[in-house]
């Protein structure tokens, strides 16, 4: 066991455990913060996806000790920025969600997206969603969406 | 005997410089000294290519070496999971990038490798075609060669990088799968393959037919 700092959402929290937890579980069992979800724990479907660094980054395969200084935001805190505000209100406005349960790890490599390329393409949508899976098949609103979230940003 | 004819002294010279080049014709050119360092280097030059190659070819080096829009993972060199893709800069794309799994480091608790600045080689580092076949050994060793394609690295700079690149430290400790067997290594220790590396450089990085 070892104790870590970690800076999440822009607050310190302090936490002791074993270096190989992965993030994902450290922010859902330690701090309690259930909004980032468990899909498949091995990176495959993106459900897991918070940012490190502003890195879109599967927390399911990232130890707790790899995690260093640097800044975590997960779906708690996107908000509180403005691509991520602007992503989360074309979401509502789009009806994207069906189950929802995928729709943490889209709207954070969503963000990710914007903030790299604020006008994509569709086939920047294609390559940059294409690790988020949606069993709902909500894929063609998820496109609206990061389109209309793009266009209130211009 | 002494030739006090000037004509007889001229055959007896030239006798001898015949019974010279003779004797010398006869010799291999291991017996050779002058010969032996030009043609024993190249050779060891030659030999110690085939070991870089074999390590360059090795799953933990090739399958980010590709020629196509995706890495690949794995013993068996299968396309990359996840739809990830090379992307602009060879470190995938915005929401894909590499590091969005690949860390500083392996992460042996989860099976995802890791090492500083995980990314793939440029197109101009292929070692491979668009149909994932491996280079041959005269291809790769040329691109090798080729400082418009290599990064613009001479032959200190590849001994160099093959000594300190952490990505090609990375291939000599790879960590461990998810079911916690380890991945397997590349057939030379990284002490051998630098020291291949040298012979071949100093060798004046000699390539194959």
């Amino acid at each position: 066991m070892q104790t870590y700092r970690l800076n999440v959402n822009g607050q310190a929290k302090e936490l002791t455990v074993d270096p190989g937890t992965p993030l994902l579980w450290v922010l859902r069992e330690d701090l309690k913060m259930t909004g980032t979800k468990y899909g498949c724990g091995i990176s495959a479907c993106g459900a897991c996806t918070v940012h490190v660094a502003g890195v879109a980054t599967r927390s399911c395969v990232v130890p707790v000790s790899l995690i260093g200084d640097r800044p975590i935001v997960t779906i708690e805190g996107i908000g509180q920025d403005r691509v991520g505000r602007a992503v989360q209100e074309a979401w509502v406005r789009e009806d994207v969600v069906q189950c929802g349960y995928c729709q943490s790890g889209q709207i954070m490599s969503a963000v990710a997206l914007l903030k790299s390329r604020p006008r994509p393409t569709d086939a920047d949508i294609e390559q940059s969603m294409g690790g988020n899976l949606c069993r709902c098949g909500t894929y063609v609103r998820i496109r609206k969406a990061i389109k209309a979230a793009s266009q209130q940003l211009a | 005997m002494v030739y006090s004819d000037p004509a007889m002294r001229g055959s007896y010279a030239v006798l001898i410089l015949i019974a010279c080049l003779a004797w010398l014709s006869t010799l291999s050119p291991a017996q050779n000294p002058g010969q032996k360092a030009v043609a024993t280097t190249r050779e060891a030059g030659l030999a110690a290519w085939q070991q870089v190659f074999s390590v360059l070819t090795y799953p933990r080096c090739i399958n980010c070496h590709t020629a196509t829009n995706y890495p690949q993972q794995g013993d068996d060199r299968h396309r990359h999971l996840f739809n990830v893709v090379r992307g602009p800069g060879g470190k995938g794309v915005a929401g894909l990038n590499c590091a969005t799994c690949h860390q500083s480091a392996n992460a042996d608790s989860t099976g995802v490798p890791g090492a500083y600045n995980w990314h793939l080689a440029p197109l101009s580092m292929r070692w491979q075609d668009r149909s994932d076949n491996i280079l041959t050994s005269p291809d790769v060793c040329r691109s090798l060669n080729d400082r418009s394609n290599n990064g613009s690295l001479d032959g200190p700079g590849i001994l160099r990088h093959h000594e300190t690149e952490p990505l090609v430290l990375w291939a000599f400790q790879p960590g461990r799968h998810r079911d916690g067997t380890e991945r397997s290594l590349p057939p030379l220790t990284h002490e051998q393959f630098v020291a291949a590396t040298r012979i071949w450089v100093d060798a004046g990085m000699p390539c194959p037919q």
